[in-house]
C-alpha cells in the first residue's frame, strides 16, 4: 500500500546571507535529510523541545517553505513545487494558536467560504451546504458562522481551526501543537474531537508537541527530533517506555510525574549546540552521559529494526534499564 | 464603546472635532452664504480695518474683502489639504504593504528608494517638483503629496511585516488565496486603522505645507485665494496693517491645532495598543475598598490570605476574580495553587503585595496577614519595602522581567539597592553570588549578559536570582516554568526545591500541571471561578481527590506511561467571573451536582487538613475505585 506522505532525504537550510566580501556563507541547517513514510490512517508524533526543528518541518510539509532537498510524495504523488494551494487540497495545517490563525476582520463564515471556494471551487449553495456539514462533525453551533474571532474561546477557536482545515478536504493533518494554547479540561475535549474525526473520516495525523504526555495519548508511532534530525522512531507504547536513544531518555526522566522525586536529569546547565557553529558528530554527545570519541566524530545514522530504530552509536539495548 | 464615544473621552480632541466640524461646514456653505466677490478688487477701499461697516474682517491691499476671501481660502486649502493626504495615504499605503508582504529584494529596493526620498530635506524637495512642474495649485499638491509618500510607506510597511508573518496568512494561503487576494482580504482590513490614523496626524502638517508652498508664491495663482497666499500676499504690509496675515494666520493656526488634537484622539480611539489601556496609568498600588472590617488572623504561617475578594470593576460589569480565598504557607513549605486560565490564581498571587493594576482591580475583602501585619490598606510606603524584600515574585515569562537593554549583573545590583544601600564592588559581588547560588556555570563572566545572550531557562534562573536578591522570606512563583522546555523544566525546579530547603523558604506555586505540583509542592489548593475548591496534601489530593472537579481535572490530564487513550474530558467551559451562577460554580459541567448545589453558598468543609467545598464530595472508596 502507498503511504500516505512519504518524505525523501528532505531537509532545509536557511541561508544567511553572504558578507560584503569573503565566500558565501554556509548556513544553518534547521532539518537535516529526513526520510520517514507515515501510513494512511496513522498518527505519527513528532516531539522535540523549542529550536529542534519541528516547525521546519511541518511548514514545508504543507508547502509553506521551500525545502533545500529532498522530496515530498502525497499519496504516491510528488509535490515539486512549494505551492500551499497545491498542497492544500490534500494536506491541511492547524496552527497552534487558535485565535491569531483567525483573520480578527473576517467572520468565521468568510474563513470557511475560503478554502471550499478556492480550492474546490463550489458554488454558493454548495458552500453552505458543506460549511453545515462540517460544523456538524466538529459539533459547532451554526449561529457562529457570522460572529467574529475575536467572540470565541480558545478551544472553540482551535475547533474552527480543525473545521478549517477538514473543508478543504484534505486527508491528511499536519497538528502543530495543537492543544498547548488551551487550558488542560479543554484539551481533553479537542484531543477527543480530533480522534472521532480520523476514525469517522480515516484522516491521517501528524501530531507535533512538546507534551510528552499528550503525544503519546494519541500516537501510533513516535518521532523523537532533536537539532533538526530524527534520534529515534518507534511505536508509541515503546519510545517513552524503553527509550533508546539517551536524548530520548532524558525527555521522559525530565517530564514532571507525580509521584516521582524531584531530581534534576542533568546535573549542570545545558544547552542545545549553535546551530551557527554545529558540533562535528553526534548533536547530543556534549549533553551524553555513554558519548565516546567514536560520537564527536561521526553522524550516527537513523538504524535498527523497522519498529524501533535509533541513531546512536550507544543504545540502550531494547529491554535495558 | 462608539468610535465617537471614545473620542469624546478626550476633551481636547472633542474640542478639535467641535472646530473642523464648523470649519468644514462654514467651507462647505460657502458657495451659498451672502458673501461679497472675493477677487473683485476695489483700490478705493484698500486696508479698512476690520468690524466696519460692508466688511468684517476688513480688506485687503487691494480693497478685496477679506471674510470672503478667507472663507474661499480655507475651502481651497482644506480641500488641497485632504487631497494630499489622501493621495500621499493610497500611494505609501500601496508601497508599504508590498514591499512589507513580500520582502525580500522587493521590499529592499522599494525601500531604499523611499529612503532617498527622505534624505532630501522635504521643503527643498517640494520646491524641486513645483519647480519641475511649473507654480500652480495642482502641482503644489502633487509635490506635498509626493513628499509625504515616504511616511506612509514606512509606517504601513512596519505593519504589514508584522500582520504578513500572523498564522492566519499561513492559513488564508493554504486555502488557497493568491498573493493579490490574500493582500486585499487579509491584510489591507487589517492595515487601515493604521492608515487611518497616520493620515489623520499629517493632515494639518500637509496644510501646513501646503500654505507654505503658497506662501512662496508657487502654489495658488493670483487672484485665487488660499490661506498661504494670503498670507504671502500681506507680508509687505505687516507692519502698516497686520489685520490683513492676522486673518488668514489665525485661521491657519485653529484648522491646524484642531486636526492636530483631533487626530491624537483619532489615534488614542483606534490604536490597538491604546486600547488595551497602555494609556492608563495603574496607581502604585491596588486600591481597598472593605466592606467590613476584616476578622484577626486566623491560620498560622508567615503568610495568611483570609477570605481574600478581588474584582475588576469596567464599566458597569463586576469581575469577581477572587472571590474570598484563604491560604496559609509556612517558612519551608511549598503551597501549589492549581487551576486553569481565568480560575484567579495570578490574580490572588498579585494581590498579595497589590500589584494588581488599579483601575480596574479592586480589593473588596479579605486580609493579607504578612507576619501578623494586614498587608491590604497599608501605606504604599510599606507595601514597596516589603515588595521584593520579603515577598518576591517569580513571573512566567522571563524575557518580560528583564530589561532588554541592561545587563544582567546590573539589574540584580538594582534589585538589591533599591532595598538598602549597596556599593557597586559590593553589588557586583553579591550578583555573582547569586547566579552561583541559581547555578549559572561561569558566574563571573554571566554577569554582564544582555538577557538577549542568554537561553530561556538561563533567564529564568536570572530572574530567581533577582527573586532572592533581598532574602525574601517567601518567593511567589506564578508559573515559572511553563513557558520552558521539559529537560530546562526539570532543571528549574529541582533549583527551587533545593533552595527552600537551603534557605526556609515560603513557596507559592501556581501552575496548571498535576505532574509539577506532585513533584514539587507539599500542600495544593485547586481554584476554580476565583475559589478555592479543595485543599490538602498534595499526596493525599492526588491519590484521592474528593471534590468532582479536581477528579475530573486530573482524569482529563493524559500522564507518561499511560499508553494511548481517550481521555476524560470536562464538558462545557468554566463560568466568566461576571457572571458566576448561584451556589456551586462548578455545578453546571458537573456529573454529581443536585438541585441544592445551585443554591446558596456552599461552605468550605473542613476535616484535619483537608477541605473541600463541595455538598456531595467523592468520598474515599469511589476514589479508590
Amino acid at each position: 500500500m502507498t503511504p500516505a506522505l512519504r518524505l525523501e532525504a528532505l531537509s532545509k537550510t536557511f541561508p544567511l546571507g553572504r558578507t560584503l566580501f569573503g565566500p558565501e556563507r554556509p548556513g544553518v541547517r534547521a532539518v537535516h535529510p529526513l526520510t520517514l513514510d507515515v501510513a494512511t490512517g496513522e498518527t505519527l508524533g513528532i516531539v522535540g523541545e523549542s529550536g529542534c526543528g519541528k516547525s521546519t518541518l511541518a511548514r514545508m510539509l504543507v508547502g509553506l517553505l521551500e525545502p533545500s532537498t529532498g522530496r515530498i510524495e502525497i499519496e504516491g504523488s510528488a509535490l515539486d513545487k512549494a505551492d500551499p494551494a497545491e498542497f492544500g487540497k490534500r494536506i491541511q495545517y492547524v496552527f497552534q494558536d487558535p485565535i491569531s490563525s483567525l483573520n480578527p476582520r473576517k467572520t468565521i463564515r468568510q474563513i470557511m467560504e475560503a478554502p471550499l471556494k478556492l480550492l474546490h471551487g463550489m458554488d454558493k449553495g454548495q458552500r453552505a451546504a458543506r460549511i453545515a456539514e462540517i460544523f456538524d462533525l466538529v459539533s459547532l453551533r451554526h449561529e457562529f458562522l457570522d460572529r467574529y474571532p475575536h467572540e470565541f474561546s480558545g478551544g472553540q477557536a482551535q475547533r474552527i481551526g480543525i473545521a478549517r482545515a477538514l473543508a478543504a478536504e484534505a486527508r491528511i493533518l499536519i497538528l502543530d501543537e495543537p492543544v498547548s494554547a488551551l487550558d488542560v479540561s479543554v484539551q481533553a475535549q479537542v484531543l477527543n474531537l480530533l480522534a472521532d474525526l480520523k476514525a469517522r473520516l480515516g484522516l491521517t495525523y501528524l501530531f507535533i508537541s512538546h507534551d510528552l504526555a499528550v503525544v503519546e495519548a494519541v500516537s501510533n508511532r513516535i518521532a523523537v527530533l532533536y537539532f533538526g534530525s530524527v534520534v529515534e522512531l518507534g511505536r508509541a507504547e515503546d519510545v517513552f517506555r524503553a527509550p533508546r536513544h539517551p536524548y530520548t531518555r532524558l525527555l521522559a526522566d525530565s517530564a514532571p510525574v507525580v509521584g516521582r522525586a524531584l531530581t534534576a536529569p542533568e546535573g549542570r546547565e545545558t544547552e542545545l549546540p549553535d546551530p551557527l557553529n554545529p558540533p562535528e558528530g553526534c548533536a547530543f554527545a556534549a549533553r551524553c552521559p555513554r558519548a565516546t570519541e567514536r560520537c564527536r566524530a561521526e553522524v550516527p545514522k537513523l538504524s535498527g529494526n523497522p519498529g524501533h530504530s535509533v541513531a546512536c552509536f550507544h543504545p540502550f539495548g531494547p529491554d535495558q534499564e | 464603546m462608539s468610535f465617537l464615544a471614545l473620542i469624546a473621552r478626550n476633551r481636547l480632541a472633542l474640542g478639535g472635532l467641535i472646530v473642523m466640524a464648523v470649519v468644514i461646514l462654514l467651507a462647505l456653505l460657502t458657495p451659498l452664504l451672502p458673501l461679497a466677490e472675493p477677487n473683485i478688487t476695489d483700490t478705493s477701499n484698500r486696508f479698512v480695518r476690520p468690524f466696519s461697516e460692508g466688511a468684517p474682517l476688513g480688506t485687503d491691499h487691494l480693497g478685496r474683502d477679506l471674510l470672503s476671501r478667507l472663507m474661499w481660502g480655507t475651502r481651497l486649502s482644506l480641500a488641497v489639504g485632504f487631497a494630499a493626504a489622501l493621495v500621499a495615504a493610497t500611494l505609501g499605503a500601496a508601497i508599504g504593504i508590498i514591499a512589507g508582504y513580500y520582502g525580500g529584494r522587493t521590499d529592499n529596493i522599494i525601500m531604499r528608494g523611499v529612503d532617498m526620498l527622505m534624505a532630501f530635506p522635504y521643503i527643498l524637495l517640494a520646491l524641486a517638483i513645483v519647480a519641475a512642474l511649473g507654480p500652480g495649485l495642482v502641482n503644489a499638491l502633487i509635490a506635498v503629496a509626493a513628499v509625504n509618500i515616504p511616511f506612509f510607506a514606512r509606517n504601513i510597511r512596519g505593519i504589514t511585516v508584522s500582520i504578513a508573518h500572523k498564522e492566519f496568512v499561513d492559513a488564508a494561503r493554504l486555502s488557497g488565496m493568491s498573493d493579490a487576494r490574500i493582500i486585499l482580504t487579509e491584510i489591507l482590513p487589517n492595515v487601515i486603522p493604521v492608515i487611518v490614523v497616520a493620515m489623520s496626524t499629517t493632515i494639518g502638517w500637509m496644510i501646513l505645507e501646503t500654505a507654505g508652498l503658497s506662501f512662496l508664491g508657487l502654489g495658488s495663482q493670483p487672484p485665487v485665494a488660499d490661506l498661504g497666499s494670503m498670507l504671502g500676499e500681506a507680508r509687505s504690509a505687516l507692519i502698516t496693517n497686520p489685520h490683513t496675515s492676522i486673518v488668514p494666520g489665525m485661521m491657519i493656526l485653529v484648522i491646524v491645532m484642531a486636526i492636530n488634537l483631533l487626530g491624537d484622539g483619532v489615534r488614542d480611539a483606534l490604536d490597538p495598543r491604546l486600547k488595551s489601556g497602555a494609556l492608563n496609568r495603574p496607581l502604585p498600588a491596588t486600591l481597598v475598598a472593605r466592606d467590613r472590617t476584616p476578622a484577626p488572623q486566623t491560620q498560622e504561617g508567615i503568610l495568611a490570605l483570609s477570605e481574600l475578594q478581588t474584582q475588576f470593576h469596567v464599566k458597569d460589569r463586576v469581575y469577581r476574580a477572587v472571590g474570598g480565598v484563604s491560604l496559609a504557607v509556612k517558612p519551608g513549605e511549598c503551597l501549589g495553587i492549581i487551576g486553569e486560565s481565568g480560575s484567579g490564581k495570578s490574580v490572588t498571587a498579585l494581590s498579595v503585595m497589590g500589584l494588581v493594576a488599579s483601575p480596574p482591580g479592586l480589593i473588596t475583602n479579605g486580609s493579607v496577614w504578612l507576619d501578623g501585619e494586614d498587608l491590604v490598606g497599608a501605606p504604599y510606603a510599606t507595601l514597596r519595602s516589603l515588595r521584593g524584600r520579603k515577598v518576591a515574585y517569580i513571573f512566567q515569562d522571563p524575557q518580560a522581567t528583564l530589561h532588554p537593554l541592561y545587563r544582567v549583573g546590573d539589574q540584580l545590583i538594582e534589585a538589591i539597592s533599591s532595598h538598602r544601600s549597596i556599593s557597586r564592588e559590593e553589588g557586583r559581588r553579591k550578583a555573582i553570588e547569586l547566579l552561583e547560588a541559581v547555578r549559572i556555570p561561569n558566574a563571573p563572566a554571566r554577569v554582564n549578559d544582555y538577557p538577549h545572550e542568554m537561553s530561556g531557562g538561563m533567564r529564568q534562573r536570572v530572574g530567581i536570582a533577582m527573586a532572592l536578591a533581598n532574602d525574601p522570606e517567601v518567593i511567589i512563583a506564578d508559573e515559572p516554568t511553563t513557558a520552558l522546555d521539559v529537560t530546562v523544566q526539570a532543571q528549574i525546579l529541582s533549583l527551587l526545591d533545593d533552595l527552600r530547603r537551603e534557605r526556609g523558604l515560603a513557596i507559592i506555586f501556581i501552575t496548571h500541571d498535576f505532574g509539577v505540583v506532585g513533584q514539587l509542592c507539599d500542600r495544593v489548593a485547586v481554584m476554580y471561578a476565583g475559589r478555592i475548591v479543595e485543599q490538602g496534601p498534595t499526596r493525599a489530593i492526588l491519590d484521592a481527590p474528593r471534590h468532582p472537579y479536581t477528579a475530573r481535572l486530573m482524569a482529563c490530564v493524559p500522564e507518561l506511561g499511560g499508553g494511548r487513550r481517550r481521555l476524560e474530558a470536562i464538558p462545557g467551559l468554566p463560568p466568566a467571573v461576571d457572571r458566576l451562577p448561584e451556589g456551586c460554580a462548578f455545578a453546571p459541567r458537573c456529573d454529581r451536582a443536585r438541585p441544592d448545589c445551585t443554591q446558596g453558598d456552599i461552605a468550605f468543609d473542613a476535616d484535619n487538613a483537608r477541605a473541600v467545598r463541595c455538598l456531595y464530595p467523592v468520598d474515599q472508596r469511589e476514589a479508590a475505585q
